[in-house]
């Protein structure tokens, strides 16, 4: 699956980890949010270093409160999309990036079609596992499609409301 | 009328150019239907038993006559000349062939409106009380409030692959005619013991499979927080609403499962870490909608203008007058309703004729505005008195005078069987057979205000629980059959209908329905004791009987 990121096709340096597959010492590794949390320590700060890679598959249904201990220390979140209508990993990446500021690659799996990039990234998504290669070939001309917004979110586009509100003469801004 | 400014105007244009692309990786086989499906219905796009059916989006209700004339081209251009008004505030085509869909929509995106959201588990198009703005005693325009919402709505991030769809509908007048209880968001404005302006939130009203009449989740938001809290809700709905079972899918299911007061409690709390962020509102924002809202410069002019008073010596028009014709905050204005509902016609239907017509009446008589309610009529807002016997006439000559406006054979159907893949039975023939039978405007006058309602299948797109009398159409062995309710209502006092017995079989429906308006007339306290209060008087019983005595 083609990995799509800063609008161009990547190789994706993180191994999606099997369940019983050893922890690497070194390397960047993705984990099942299970696994993880089972004994996150030991995936943090591999071999006694602090800043080895690691991501975690965080299932839908699964309140993203959980992660919350673990947030400036994880590498990349990946967020699943089962079916492309089932749209609850939508609100988890808002909550992530703008009520608990998470920094790091916020990456969406799964159902990825081209027609979902441009709601994904205005939820804060910024990186995309997606389904068709095609899709994520033309990633960045699909993501410019739209040049208006009308809600605000954490991607910090210009909403429409506020565009217009600068156009305003003051005597209706006060 | 709110008019679109180049802003929402590039947002429309920009949709169309994705279908486009949509469609064209359709018609390569690029995409396969499945994948396409959930693409096609957020542009208002179903396949329906014989053909694709295109939904467009009025929002709020409002048209103009340019919007009204570019709905009758596509009507006439795409499809057979005629579209449906929906009880939604929609209008729909359903005959437009997949490959000129596109351009059918580019035609319309001229005049700004789309079929945006009227399909699909997203926020759909957001309705409102179809004389907003017009009618006496209101708190404010409710349109600004529908507008906002409109604009927070349209290609929400978070909330365009909602559990299920999610429909919004708001009121500022004492009498709802917008139905907010049985929405998944009725919003009703009203004022505060402090003389501040904000909303009653009513949350998980709703038809279908499983009624309900929404509960109040809060007597009143303010205006700054309304966005935050209907996101809260919102944000609670995509993450704990079920998705197992679409029948359970509802935010009417969620609410009903965890109580009202414990979803509240979820959705107060989660409020409470968003409400003073991005989405409160400014007073400046709200007064940039409201000044995109144009009314019209009224003349001052008599409430008894002579033409009027002549023309009342007219019985027919007289008949018309009484209930067609209602009260404007404006003197010497009036509100008309055109009824879509001709004796023996389609509940709902107007061919690009009709519509080219009351588009070029609405320009001479009503300031180019038009307006669109869920009881599947027409209005025109601004109507000076003196234009009516005028206005009248050539309404007459074009079959949209009928004097049956909420009356017996005003009645509320949707498509059924003849058009609809999930019905089950027959609504549009029910309903032109009940209009025949009540054709008479005398015993209709006699009778008085009554509201049947009747869809095909237990989707309730009749609304049939809401309805003095509801008939929903069911299948038995291959037959069609009718289960009739009364004493629903969708109003301030909105219930919800209750069985008066058995389904009758396709034949017998006409007459249950004579037996019970003539049980009401048998029973009634006086004349104006209206139908549905003389069943809230005395229950079922009464009728049931009458009707089940001799079969």
């Amino acid at each position: 699956m083609p990995l799509v990121k800063g609008n161009t096709v990547v190789a994706d340096e993180f191994v999606h980890l099997a369940e019983d597959a050893p922890l690497p010492a070194d390397g960047a590794v993705l984990l099942s949010a299970e696994r993880f949390l089972k004994d996150p320590e030991a995936a943090l700060a591999r071999n006694g270093k602090e800043n080895v890679k690691t991501g975690v598959i965080w299932p839908n249904n699964r309140d993203v409160d959980d992660l919350l201990p673990y947030l400036d220390r994880l590498a990349v979140i990946a967020l699943v999309f089962p079916i492309f209508r089932d749209g609850r990993a939508y609100s988890q990446a808002r909550l992530l990036r703008e009520r608990h500021a998470f920094k790091g690659e916020l990456r969406a799996t799964g159902q990825v079609l081209r027609d979902q990039f441009m709601f994904m990234l205005r939820a804060g998504f910024d990186a995309f596992e997606v389904k068709k290669d095609k899709d994520a070939q033309v990633f960045a001309d699909v993501a410019h499609r739209f040049s208006v917004f009308y809600q605000p979110t954490g991607d910090g586009r210009v909403t429409a409301f506020h565009r217009r509100l600068m156009h305003l003469p003051e005597s209706v801004k006060s | 009328m709110y008019a679109y400014d180049e802003l929402d105007r590039t947002i429309v244009n920009e949709r169309v150019s994705e279908f486009r692309d949509q469609v064209a990786r359709r018609l390569s086989g690029e995409l396969t239907e499945d994948e396409f499906k959930s693409l096609r219905l957020m542009n208002g796009v179903y396949l329906q038993l014989h053909a694709y059916m295109l939904r467009i989006a009025i929002p709020y209700g409002t048209l103009s006559s340019k919007q009204m004339r570019a709905l009758a081209h596509v009507a006439r251009k795409y499809d057979r000349g005629y579209g449906h008004f929906t009880t939604r505030q929609n209008i729909q085509y359903n005959w437009i062939k997949l490959a000129e869909l596109p351009d059918a929509l580019s035609d319309l995106a001229e005049v700004g409106i789309h079929g945006m959201q009227t399909s699909g588990n997203c926020i759909r198009n957001v309705t409102a009380d179809q004389w907003a703005g017009v009618a006496p005693g209101e708190v404010e325009d409710p349109r600004i409030w529908a507008e906002i919402l409109r604009q927070y709505s349209t290609l929400h991030p978070e909330f365009s692959f909602l559990p299920r769809k999610f429909k919004f509908a708001i009121t500022a007048s004492e009498h709802d005619r917008a139905a907010i209880k049985v929405h998944d968001i009725g919003l009703r404005i009203h004022k505060n013991a402090q003389g501040e302006t904000g909303f009653e939130v009513l949350v998980g009203g709703g038809l279908g499979r499983t009624p309900f009449i929404g509960k109040t989740i809060n007597e009143f938001v303010g205006q700054r927080d309304i966005l935050s809290y209907v996101e809260a809700i919102l944000r609670v709905y995509n993450q704990y609403g079920r998705r197992d079972n679409i029948y359970k899918a509802r935010i009417k299911i969620l609410v009903h499962e965890l109580g009202i007061e414990k979803f509240k409690q979820e959705v107060e709390e989660e409020w409470a870490q968003m409400r003073d962020g991005a989405l409160a509102l400014q007073d400046a924002e709200i007064e940039d909608i409201r000044s995109r809202f144009f009314y019209p410069k009224y003349d001052n002019l008599s409430d008894t203008p002579d033409e009027l008073k002549k023309a009342l010596q007219n019985p027919n028009f007289e008949a018309w007058y009484k209930n067609s014709i209602a009260p404007h905050k404006q003197p010497g204005y009036a509100i008309v309703t055109l009824s879509l509902k001709p004796v023996g016609g389609p509940p709902g239907d107007a061919t690009a004729e009709q519509m080219d017509e009351i588009a070029d009446l609405a320009e001479k008589y009503s300031f180019g505005e038009i307006r669109v309610g869920h009881e599947q009529n027409l209005a025109l807002p601004h109507v000076a008195k003196r234009d009516l016997p005028a206005l009248w006439r050539a309404l007459d000559k074009i079959g949209v005078a009928t004097p049956n406006v909420n009356l017996v054979s005003d009645i509320i159907a949707c498509p059924g069987l003849d058009y609809c893949s999930l019905a089950n039975a027959r609504s549009i023939p029910i309903a032109q057979e009940l209009t025949r039978r009540f054709a008479n405007p005398d015993t209709a006058n006699l009778i008085g205000r009554l509201h049947i309602n009747i869809s095909g299948c237990i989707n309730a797109c009749g609304h049939h629980h809401v309805g003095h009398i509801g008939i929903l159409g069911v299948e038995k062995n291959g037959e069609e059959f009718y289960q009739i309710t009364i004493g629903g209502r969708a109003d301030e006092n909105a219930a919800l209908g209750h069985l008066v017995g058995p389904a009758v079989p396709y034949d017998q429906v006409a007459d249950v329905i004579e037996d019970i308006v003539e049980a009401y007339l048998a029973l009634r306290q006086r004349p104006q004791e209206l139908f549905v209060d003389a069943v809230k008087r005395l229950g079922v019983e009464p009728f049931k009987e009458r009707v089940y005595a001799t079969r």
